[in-house]
This record gives C-alpha cells, sequence and structure tokens, in this order.
C-alpha cells in the first residue's frame, strides 16, 4: 500500500504582503527553508505576515546526517506556520550546553535560539536535547530531550518545534498532529494519513468507490467516513493501527456525515432509512438501534458537536440550507446564519468561540467565520469552491478543500485569514480534509 | 442456478396505453412473457437472452425504453418533471409485472457545494423516484432509494451542460437471484 500513497506536497505559503521589505526578508527565508526541505518538498513563498518571531535554530551537534534532518525539521515546522521568522544561523558545535551569547544573537535579529545536540542511544534510537533561549531577557525558557527510533526523526523534530511554538507564542503547537484526506488519483479513492505538514503519507483505505466526511475519533485511534464500496453510502469506523473496519450505520436508504460525540461513545450521523434525510445518533461500537435526534419537513445534515455537547447542522426546513444549533439538552434548534442563501458545513471550535462555515456568495463558496458571541462573521477566502472545514485543534489554522487550476488541493489558513499554505499531489486531487487530535 | 427468463417484449414509449398480460410468477423470479397488441414500436427479444450482467436485454438494449434509466431535474429541484412521467411509468410497469425485480434509484447532483448537503438533495431526487414508482404500484421491498450526492459524476467537465448530465437520478436493476447491477 506504501508505494500507493501519494506524497503531498507543500508547493506553495502565500501570506499577505505586509512591505517591501518584508517580503525580501521572507524572500530569504523561503530560500533557505528551501535548502532545508526534503526532496519533495517544493515550498513557494509568495509574500510575508507582520509580527513574526525571529528565532535562530542553529545545527544541532552530533551526526550531522542525523542533526540536520531533526534541525531541518523544526525550522521548516516553524517557519510554515507563518509566526515565525528564521534568522540564518550556520554556526555548529553548539549544543544544549554550550554557553549563549545574548548580545551577539540580539545583534543578530533574533529573539529567541535553540540550541541543542543529538546522540545514538545504546539501543539504536536517537535522542535530542535542546534548550531554548530569549535573548531578551537573557534567560533559558527550559528544554527537553526527545527519543525516536531512527526512521522517525522527523517526529523528534516535530515535537521539539512544538515546544518551541508553544514557549514562544504561549499555544499549543499542532506539529505533531496528524490529518487525513482522500485522494482522487485516476480510478482510485485512497484514503490517507499524513502528519500536519503533509509528510510521511499512508494509504488507512484504497477503493474504487468514493470515500467521504472522514473525521477522527476523539483520542485520534479511529476514522468514522463514509464509503460508497456497496454502491451506496454506508459508514464505517476504521482502526488504524490494526486496519479493523466496522460498520456502524448499514440502513435501507442513504448512510451519511458521521460525527463523534465529545466522549467518543457514539456518532451523530445522517440517515434517510424513514423518508429523507434526518440526523440520529448510533453507538460507536455499532450496536444497538439508530436514535432519532430531531425531526424536520426538510433535509437535516453535516452534524458537529461543540466542546458543551451543542450540536450544529446544515438544514434546509427554513427554505434554504442555513446552519443551526441544536441545544445541549435538545428542544428547539436555533438558527444561526441569515446572510446569504446557503450557509453549510458547521465546523465550531475546540475552544467552542468560534464556527467554521462555507457560504456562497456571488456563486462562489468561500471559506467564513463566525465570532459566536457577537454573530460577527468574517469570509477568509477569495477562492470560489472551498469545502469541508477543519480547524487544527489548537483552533490556530483551518484546512479546507479548495480547487486550483481544476485541481483539488488542501489549503490550511489562519483563523484571521492572513496565513494561507497549499498542499496538493502531483497526480490526483485531495479533498475532504479532517486534522486529527493533539498527540497524547 | 438459471433465470428462466422466457420472452420480455420490449416495453415501448406507448406502452402505457397497451394491455400486459403478465404469466403468472415463477419461483426464480424471471421476467415473464408480455403479449401486447402493439404495432411497429415493439422490438422482439430471444428468449433467454441475457445480457453480461445477467439482465433481460429489455432492460439493457438500447432500443428498449427500459435501457433509459436516467430522470434529469432542474438546478435545486426534486420533483420529476413532466417529460420523465412516462419513463417513471414503464419502469414502474415492468417492475409490476416482474415481482422478483428490485431496484436501487441513485441520486445525482452537480458539483456546486457541500458534499454532505448534496448527498441529501441527491437522497431527496432518488426519493422522488421512488416515491413515484410505489404510487403506480411497485411494492416497497423492490426500491431502494439512495444517494451519490456529487461523488460520480458521469459528466466530469464544469460548466451548465456537464451540470445538468449529473442532475439525475438513475434506476439500477437486480433479479431476484442477485444478478444485476447492484
Amino acid at each position: 500500500m506504501s508505494k500507493m500513497a501519494a506524497n503531498l506536497v507543500t508547493d506553495s505559503l502565500e501570506i499577505k504582503l505586509m512591505s517591501r521589505i518584508a517580503r525580501y526578508f521572507f524572500l530569504l527565508c523561503g530560500l533557505l527553508v528551501a535548502t532545508f526541505a526534503q526532496a519533495q518538498l517544493s515550498i513557494e513563498i509568495t509574500g510575508a505576515g507582520a509580527d513574526r518571531i525571529p528565532v535562530a535554530i542553529p545545527n544541532f551537534s552530533g551526526d550531522s546526517a542525523i542533526a540536520q534532518i531533526i534541525t531541518g525539521t523544526v525550522r521548516s515546522d516553524l517557519e510554515r506556520s507563518g509566526l515565525f521568522k528564521l534568522i540564518e544561523a550556520n554556526e555548529t558545535g553548539l549544543d544544549e550546553n554550550s554557553p549563549i551569547a545574548y548580545a551577539d544573537w540580539k545583534a543578530r535579529g533574533a529573539d529567541a535560539v535553540a540550541a541543542g545536540s543529538v546522540r545514538r542511544t545504546a539501543d539504536g534510537r536517537v535522542e535530542a536535547r535542546f534548550r531554548l533561549y530569549d535573548t531578551q531577557k537573557e534567560t533559558s525558557l527550559g528544554g527537553a530531550a526527545y527519543v525516536t527510533g531512527a526512521n522517525q526523526l522527523r517526529a523528534a523534530g516535530h515535537r521539539i518545534a512544538d515546544f518551541i511554538y508553544e514557549k514562544l507564542t504561549g499555544e499549543k503547537g499542532v506539529f505533531s498532529t496528524r490529518i487525513a484526506y482522500v485522494v482522487k488519483s485516476r480510478d482510485q479513492f485512497l484514503l490517507q494519513i499524513a502528519d500536519a505538514d503533509g509528510q510521511g503519507a499512508a494509504t488507512a483505505l484504497a477503493s474504487a468507490e468514493p470515500i467521504i466526511s472522514p473525521v477522527w475519533s476523539p483520542d485520534g485511534s479511529k476514522l468514522a467516513y463514509v464509503s460508497f464500496e456497496k454502491k451506496k453510502p454506508i459508514i464505517y469506523v476504521h482502526s488504524l493501527a490494526s486496519g479493523q473496519r466496522q460498520i456502524v450505520a448499514n440502513q435501507k436508504g442513504s448512510n451519511s456525515a458521521p460525527a463523534w460525540s465529545p466522549d467518543g461513545g457514539k456518532l451523530a450521523v445522517v440517515l434517510s432509512k424513514d423518508g429523507h434525510s434526518q440526523i440520529y445518533t448510533v453507538n460507536a461500537d455499532g450496536s444497538g438501534a439508530p436514535q432519532r435526534l430531531m425531526t424536520s419537513a426538510g433535509i437535516d445534515t453535516e452534524p458537529r458537536y461543540a466542546p458543551d455537547g451543542s450540536l450544529f447542522f446544515t438544514s434546509d426546513r427554513g427554505g434554504s440550507p442555513q446552519i443551526y444549533r441544536l441545544p445541549p439538552g435538545g428542544g428547539e434548534p436555533q438558527r444561526i446564519t441569515f446572510e446569504g442563501s446557503y450557509n453549510v458545513s458547521p465546523r465550531p471550535s475546540a475552544d467552542g468561540k468560534t464556527l467554521a462555515f462555507i457560504t456562497r456568495r456571488n456563486g462562489n463558496f468561500q471559506l467564513a467565520v463566525m465570532d459566536l458571541a457577537s454573530r460577527q462573521v468574517q469570509v477568509l477566502t477569495d477562492s470560489g469552491k472551498d469545502e469541508s472545514p477543519s480547524f487544527a485543534p489548537n483552533d490556530r489554522m483551518i484546512l479546507i478543500a479548495t480547487e486550483i487550476g481544476g485541481r483539488g488541493v488542501l489549503s490550511a489558513v489562519s483563523s484571521d485569514g492572513r496565513i494561507k499554505q497549499r498542499l496538493s499531489v502531483a497526480a490526483g486531487d485531495v479533498r475532504e480534509p479532517a486534522w486529527g487530535p493533539f498527540l497524547k | 442456478m438459471t433465470i428462466k427468463l422466457l420472452l420480455p417484449v420490449l416495453l415501448s414509449a406507448l406502452m402505457l396505453g397497451c394491455t400486459t398480460t403478465p404469466l403468472p410468477e415463477d419461483g426464480a423470479g424471471g421476467a415473464p412473457v408480455e403479449t401486447r397488441s402493439g404495432g411497429s414500436t415493439v422490438t422482439q427479444v430471444r428468449a433467454g437472452d441475457l445480457d453480461a450482467s445477467g439482465l433481460p436485454r429489455a432492460l439493457t438494449d438500447p432500443k428498449s425504453k427500459l435501457s433509459q434509466r436516467s430522470i434529469f431535474f432542474d438546478l435545486d429541484r426534486y420533483e420529476i418533471k413532466a417529460e420523465y412521467q412516462d419513463l417513471v411509468a414503464a419502469h414502474a410497469r415492468f417492475l409490476v409485472d416482474n415481482r422478483g425485480f428490485k431496484t436501487l434509484i441513485q441520486g445525482n447532483t452537480d458539483e456546486r457545494g457541500s458534499r454532505e448537503y448534496n448527498l441529501a438533495l441527491g437522497q431527496k431526487r432518488a426519493d422522488a423516484v421512488k416515491r413515484s414508482l410505489i404510487l403506480l404500484g411497485v411494492r416497497e421491498d423492490q426500491v431502494e432509494s439512495v444517494s451519490l450526492g456529487k461523488e460520480k459524476p458521469r459528466n466530469t467537465g464544469t460548466g451548465e451542460a456537464a451540470w445538468a448530465e449529473n442532475r439525475r437520478a438513475d434506476i439500477l436493476y437486480r433479479t431476484a437471484d442477485g444478478r444485476g447491477e447492484f
């Protein structure tokens, strides 16, 4: 199956241009990152963001081949987030115990420096140790050591990047998380899992028929999705480690739009068994009969639980597809969206404060976010065919499927719309992204 | 196990006004003989003439009305247009006369918008065809309506011509012994 795994390529990082100077700096950084990137990675940088934190990551000491993979991963993770500016640092020989020349680093423009080392352990694994310094306060921000298999060096890099990200931004990093998505390549549909940067793609399911709507279980061990392999939509729960698949909804008619309950015990699903598409819950282990959640005369679909147990969904009960919210204890759903005649695919953020959704404006389908307290809506993209938004677990980025040059690609958009990063495959369409939970 | 298929005579666009005399159902659920008073519009099919999928050619021969399996819909609509009423009635007649046969109605949509919302819209189209068939006497257990949403476009192009081709419900057939298209 690994031969069929299409490798995701990060082919563009677009950041809105703030100034010519920023652009110049950013191009330099782009060249820097490109040289560290692995062979299949091609990162194109077309703009710059404001207020990026300047950080220097000199090569870790120790085995230079190992150190280069780890530090290269740290650098490209931080760069790709759009929140950091990498300060060139070609020196070698620095490790986590070296004295730090704060004044020198400050003079070179770095607000923070990470120094570290790598070594092979007695059992053949690799240990990476590092410490992070604040050059303004001239103090250590802490350090860590990660031991990984020799073939998982990039995982160590992601862990280190998460540490640096959290120390410098105050938010948890998502570099160690995984994404799921579907590749349509010739007549095959591949459900793939990759690192958040698109590397290390592995195929969980290959099918001649469509696969849609993958969603991660809260613990990150399973995916629920809709497969058409039996000529109709049926919902499966797939354990990623074992490859074991369980049908959780195969009623007469269509079975679709699975959404995990916050505790992972149930799935909200859409069934047409009683006449038209309505929302039910089923047990995540496939046991028992579906329980109907609501009754409406029209289409109810795309359920998604918010952290408080309320359920957002799309319904045409008011004459056009709009987003509604069912309170945690049940009751009367309230309509949430009012602007325009097509608002679909609601996705509440992990903190419950924001709703991402797709809105149709002048015939274009675009990603929008709503601040749920003020109900203020902001359209984040200017594309035409955005679909299937998915929040990163730290709510900082939203992954969507979109189309560029007639090809399906994934795009990660920052919640303020400023940073855009594109993931595509060489031969095929990528769609149906789902960002996985934090690594436990 | 062989289907005891006798002599299905093709149903034409004019069939609604014609008399159709089905033979008593046989256990294997084959298509019975239909004798008709029709003239030039009738195409005769040889007994036992099955296509590769195991269905009688009456359902698959391009000359037969029943080989027309698609009902097309307007944008965001799911009611069956007048021009497709005869076709739906012809399929209903076949299913009434051949109780062993089952159908799967697959609803489809054009490529615009949410995959899951389109899946629900395609379901409405399939349901509309199913309801018509049942009103015309087809048994509930002979019909299942499902949706493929926008996932299986017949025309993968973009623009109104392609979209119109994809706003569609298709009728698939299966014999009592499980041969056929689904």
